[in-house]
């Protein structure tokens, strides 16, 4: 299954703004790990614009998107 | 008021209830500095303001109240003589402390809203808790970089606790800091919000979060 994740602010560095991955029985975790982004590393995940957990079955036509946590005032 | 003459957008009785507001700024840094200026500029009648910080160096890149004259002072003192010349009819109350568990049930009363203007994810999140046992609505907003994020939270909503992970304190800014021109965007989205709050328009940013990302000109509004 080809799962498009959607990468924000600075996961986009060196990454671009969208990665479509190859995966059998994905997670977000095991996609995001791919493309070498940690659980620790993400504040906000989505699947399809939607909260989603880092442990959710994915199904095909599925897309992801990633944010790293913004805290600065 | 000759003062108001150009709040246009503002009916005399919306004025009216702009005079009257009572706020709370949490944090006097790259946001709270251009929240402040902004809140007195529009005629809110009481603004409180709170940040146990002195200004550094290292301020200077972006903070409105950091000048060469202002380093080593205390910023909501700074904040306090910068409003008397802007807008005289504001009441403040500067308090020169952070925020924390010990005093935030003396702070943290009665305003029609709370800006969150913080640079600790773990004080946003104590401060969310007490706004919601307040019943005052909080307006968020947040910076790194490039990149922004700003939502309304009204009380029950506890959006922040799906805006960041449990026991993070802090975010991206600690790797790629923040510019001058970040704080300024952000803290007028946050004042608009506020001002929406306080006149009850519609088209709040509730369950929702404006992420802005200046480096690909993106303004996205998610539903959260």
């Amino acid at each position: 299954m080809k799962v498009e994740v959607r990468l924000f602010a600075t996961f986009r560095e060196g990454r671009g703004k969208k990665i479509y991955v190859e995966m059998d029985q994905p997670t977000p975790i095991k996609l995001l790990e791919s493309i070498g982004i940690l659980e620790e590393d993400v504040a906000i995940l989505l699947i399809n614009g939607r909260d989603g957990k880092f442990d959710q079955e994915i199904n095909d036509g599925d897309y992801l998107s990633v944010f790293p946590p913004v805290g600065g005032g | 008021m000759e003062r108001y003459k150009r709040n246009g957008i503002f009916t005399e009785h919306e004025m009216n209830i702009i005079k009257n507001s009572n706020v709370c700024i949490v944090g006097c840094g790259g946001l709270g500095g251009y929240i402040l200026e902004m809140l007195s500029r529009i005629g809110i009648g009481k603004i409180t303001i709170i940040d146990g910080d002195v200004f550094e160096k290292s301020n200077l890149n972006r903070q409105i109240l950091a000048t060469t004259q202002t380093i080593g002072k205390i910023k909501v003192k700074e904040a306090g003589k910068r409003i008397f010349k802007v807008n005289p009819n504001v009441q403040i109350t500067m308090i020169h402390d952070f925020l924390n568990e010990d005093n935030i049930d003396i702070i943290i009363k009665k305003f029609d809203v709370v800006i969150d203007a913080l640079d600790s994810i773990k004080t946003r999140i104590l401060l969310q808790k007490k706004c919601e046992e307040e019943n005052i609505p909080l307006v968020h907003g947040a910076i790194a970089g490039w990149f922004g994020q700003v939502t309304t939270i009204m009380p029950g909503d506890r959006t922040l606790d799906r805006l960041y992970p449990k026991d993070l304190n802090k975010g991206i800014e600690t790797e790629i800091g923040n510019p001058s021109f970040t704080p300024g965007l952000v803290a007028s989205l946050e004042v608009s919000e506020v001002i929406k709050v306080i006149l009850k328009k519609e088209e709040l940013l509730r369950n929702k979060m404006l992420y802005i990302d200046l480096l690909d000109n993106e303004f996205q509004v998610i539903d959260i």
